[in-house]
């Protein structure tokens, strides 16, 4: 089974959008190096023609009508009132794009 | 005012006028006040929960949870009162609307008393990795209630409410209810709505419940199971109800690091119940062992997922507050399902998981019900395991398996350690058999004599 890497903790962080400084990779590299070596014993059960299971209740494809009742909708206010990043009833963000580097 | 014990108590003293809600509230409000080192409280509704009782002493009906004082783990949306997690990302979090249980609670006449300290995002085994400072056991306040619904069990058994809500994904709800010693029910996984319950591990979470008596945690599981049409996992599924039991106890059940005391009142459970007439009988659940394993492959994958929309943009704070133990599970979960890696710990544990659910259907082939421990030893002090993450994961040994199978389990006290901190086992049933599981843990309780007190 493929040993955890100081890279791997790394690149995990970055998938998971977590800012981690280099002290805090050095507290969770050993940690999760000791959960991953205790979770691959699973590699001793023989699982051959065995299925996976996602779903205990044997529920596939559940629908319902695609109403929308009083109950479960919010006005602009309520949508919004969780946050106080806001201007004009709509969350504020960060800007995804920026002036281009090569112009 | 001597508070009453049970939900029947309650209720029948308010209808025949021997005290009312407002007393009630007024007595719990100052428990909760004198025990507040227990930190079993994130908010307290004082406002809610007097404008409740007094509608309730204007107008008393005969309703199943009339007066029940209830506190919900803090993982539960409540309208207009702050919603934590137990997370510093929520810690000013208000609802714009109220989860289905606590809905369902409100209308049955419970009055919600305020929101429980936990283990952060529900995650951990002692409620020490909560944002907030660990609650504490009432018992001894030295040593952990459990976790993660540490506040709701501290809050049940310190006489500081007299029901509560929890979540159990891999018994947070059974193994605090073990270490305070109180009832806790994991129900079968899509028996209660989960909607506006902040989510673990969409295919592990459960709705748990918190009482002094199995009587009270079935009244509760009533109020609250079945289809809301808002969480499409809930079925709505009656149980054939019945009179005969057979009993199995799984051999691998026995193994390294099971406490002497939990193991010796663990085989007086089981004398209790032959001495009912119920037959008990040996059983094999070979993939007992890899319960763990599986389930810190499986949980934390969902947990990263689930935690992915936290980004502070639409509530809550940025993803630079996660506490340190959701920040282990957010990374374990996607490293398990990073390219590369899925098939062997992700796909892998989801197979190991199909074995797991066939050795139960076999034991249920021949039993009714399972006996098992909970925690593998009483509470242990604070501080002890908490710089051991994979030591805090093997507390889950007995109770995250059925979690995985996604069956119900009903946690019940039994007898003290020399130290004085409660012991107990519990009762794993086939899916939606908790009818069952209620009848078998209240034929203990009459057999034992059990009276339900409060911690002090």
């Amino acid at each position: 089974m493929a040993k955890l890497t100081k890279s791997d903790v790394l690149h995990v962080a970055k998938l998971a959008n977590l800012k981690l400084t280099d002290k805090e990779i050095l507290k969770y590299t050993p940690q999760l190096v000791k959960i991953v070596d205790y979770i691959s014993e699973l590699n001793e059960v023989e699982t051959t023609g065995v299925g996976p299971t996602s779903q205990t209740t044997g529920l596939t494809d559940v629908f319902r009508d695609d109403k929308v009742t009083a109950d479960t909708i919010f006005d602009q206010d309520r949508a919004i009132s969780g946050s106080d990043k806001t201007h004009n009833g709509y969350f504020k963000v960060k800007a995804i794009l920026g002036e281009r580097s090569d112009k | 005012m001597n508070l009453p014990l049970t939900i029947k108590e309650t209720k029948e003293g308010l209808l025949k006028k021997k005290f009312s809600a407002v007393e009630l509230v007024d007595q719990y409000l100052a428990n909760i006040e004198s025990r507040k080192e227990l930190n079993a409280f994130l908010t307290v509704a004082r406002e809610e929960a007097y404008a409740k009782a007094k509608r309730i002493d204007s107008n008393l009906e005969n309703l199943p949870l009339l007066g029940a004082v209830a506190a919900h783990k803090d993982l539960f949306l409540t309208k207009g009162v702050r919603t934590t997690a137990s997370s510093k990302v929520l810690e000013g979090y208000v609802p714009e609307y109220s989860a289905t249980v606590v809905e369902r609670m409100n209308k049955a006449g419970a009055i919600m008393i305020g929101k429980t300290n936990c283990d952060a995002w529900a995650h951990g085994a002692s409620g020490e990795n909560s944002d907030f400072g660990p609650a504490k056991n009432p018992w001894n306040k030295e040593y952990v209630p459990g976790g993660s619904s540490s506040g709701s069990a501290v809050a049940v058994s310190g006489g500081l409410s007299l029901i509560a809500t929890g979540t159990d994904t891999g018994g947070s709800t059974r193994q605090p209810a073990n270490f305070c010693g109180i009832v806790g029910l994991k129900p079968t996984y899509g028996a209660i709505s989960r909607y506006g319950v902040i989510a673990m591990a969409s295919s592990l979470d459960t709705i748990g419940s918190f009482g002094r008596t199995v009587s009270d945690v079935e009244t509760i599981f009533n109020v609250i199971k079945g289809p809301d049409g808002l969480d499409s996992t809930v079925i709505d599924f009656k149980a054939a109800e019945k009179k005969k039991f057979r009993l199995g106890i799984a051999k691998e059940f026995f193994m390294e690091g099971l406490d002497k005391e939990v193991e010796s009142s663990f085989l007086e459970t089981k004398k209790v119940f032959e001495g009912l007439g119920v037959e008990v009988v040996d059983i094999s659940l070979p993939h007992t062992k890899y319960g763990v394993p599986v389930y810190y492959i499986v949980m934390p994958a969902e947990v990263s997922s689930n935690l992915g929309r936290y980004d502070g943009i639409r509530y809550g704070s940025p993803r630079s507050s996660f506490g340190a133990e959701a920040i282990r599970r957010i990374m374990l979960g996607t490293y398990v399902l990073s390219a590369g890696y899925y098939d062997a710990f992700y796909l892998k544990a989801q197979k190991v998981r199909s074995k797991m659910i066939a050795d139960f259907d076999s034991a249920f082939e021949k039993v009714d019900a399972v006996l098992s421990p909970v925690s593998p030893h009483p509470a242990f002090k604070i501080g002890e395991k908490a710089d051991d993450p994979l030591m805090m994961y093997l507390e889950d040994v007995y109770t995250c398996v059925p979690n995985l199978v996604g069956i119900p389990g009903l946690a019940i006290p039994f007898k003290f350690t020399k130290k004085c901190l409660p012991l107990g086992f519990q009762l794993l049933g086939s899916r939606f058999s908790e009818p069952t599981l209620f009848k078998l843990g209240k034929m203990f309780d009459e057999a034992t004599d059990y009276k339900p007190k409060i911690a002090i």
